[in-house]
């Protein structure tokens, strides 16, 4: 066998739901495992670590706003790859996956936006200003609500998954304004700290904690993304089998 | 005015919630379903894919 043809097989394997439903049952309690040893440490770490010099306590904040921020930027992200999937390979699984992960993305919106105002406001001394940065994860977030929406109120997945895989790409234009806003407008938010060309800029006090705290966040994220597509096959499955039970009772009716 | 103390107590509680919320969410929708699935079982419905393969999931 070629090694492009193995490549193929192993590709369209992963795309069977029932050999995916068996590998999220293997790989879901260590991931739960590691997101919880991850988040003791970086818990641990985000309150024993020194304060800054002028934000005093308030940088323990940035442990739960910037994880969130990135979380936030790459659950779009693997939703557009979804779309692509969806679009261009017809993936079966890519559709559910883009489905799932909106509410989780939606929630990692919400808490950068709650957490920096929670954060602007001791040191800005303001909750909200309509800069580039916050005015762009503003429209993420209501972007992810749309999705939802939309998700919801088409009963066919075959019909929505198209739409909304469209509307992913399209929104997907959101993703580099966010990243560059700070660099592109002249804003209140600060620009990047930490992914940026010539390293972090910021002190090994504060990287420590924050990037435990971001690899919690992302095995928290891709825990929680492997159960809700478990989940979203499941209600598929049900759909599908009760619809069977309408056809076949009609069946029965019909040869009475 | 609240202390900075607040702040960072306001931010890490309204994260917990949060995340406890969206942990919930879908642990009781996955046992929902399965839920719905066992009862369609015990009912007789069976999916006729169920055994081949690529075929299944819808």
């Amino acid at each position: 066998m070629s090694e492009n043809s193995l490549a193929i097989r192993k590709f369209s394997d992963l795309a069977n739901p029932t050999r995916f439903l068996a590998l999220a049952d293997r790989v879901l309690p260590w991931l739960a495992a590691a997101t919880t040893l991850f988040f003791v440490a970086g818990l641990w770490l985000s309150f024993t670590t020194e304060g800054d010099y002028q934000q005093g306590e308030t940088v323990r904040i940035m442990y739960v706003h910037v994880p969130a921020a990135w979380l936030s930027m790459m659950c779009y992200t693997v939703m557009a790859i979804s779309a692509l999937g969806t679009l261009v390979w017809r993936h079966p699984l890519a559709d559910v996956s883009a489905k799932a992960a909106a509410p989780i993305g939606a929630c990692f919106t919400f808490l950068a936006l709650v957490t920096g105002s929670l954060w602007g406001k001791p040191m800005w001394g303001a909750w909200w200003v309509w800069d580039a940065r916050l005015t762009s994860v503003f429209v993420l977030f209501l972007m992810y609500l749309g999705l939802i929406a939309l998700n919801r109120a088409m009963d066919d997945p075959a019909r929505s998954a198209r739409v909304s895989a469209v509307l992913v790409l399209v929104g997907f234009v959101n993703i580099p304004i966010i990243k560059f806003s700070v660099e592109w407008w002249n804003t209140l938010h600060q620009p990047a700290s930490v992914m940026r060309l010539g390293g972090p800029t910021i002190d090994s006090e504060f990287l420590w904690p924050l990037l435990v705290m971001a690899v919690a966040f992302t095995l928290l994220f891709f825990t929680l993304h492997i159960a809700a597509m478990r989940n979203e096959i499941w209600r598929r499955r049900v759909t599908s089998l009760r619809r069977q039970a309408v056809r076949n009772a009609g069946r029965e009716a019909q040869a009475l | 005015m609240m202390s900075h103390a607040a702040y960072v107590f306001a931010s890490y509680a309204v994260a917990a919630v949060t995340v406890a919320g969206l942990v919930s969410w879908v642990i009781g929708d996955g046992r929902a379903r399965q839920r719905e699935l066992k009862e369609l079982e015990a009912a007789g419905i069976r999916r006729r894919s169920a055994e081949a393969p690529g075929g299944a999931g819808r």
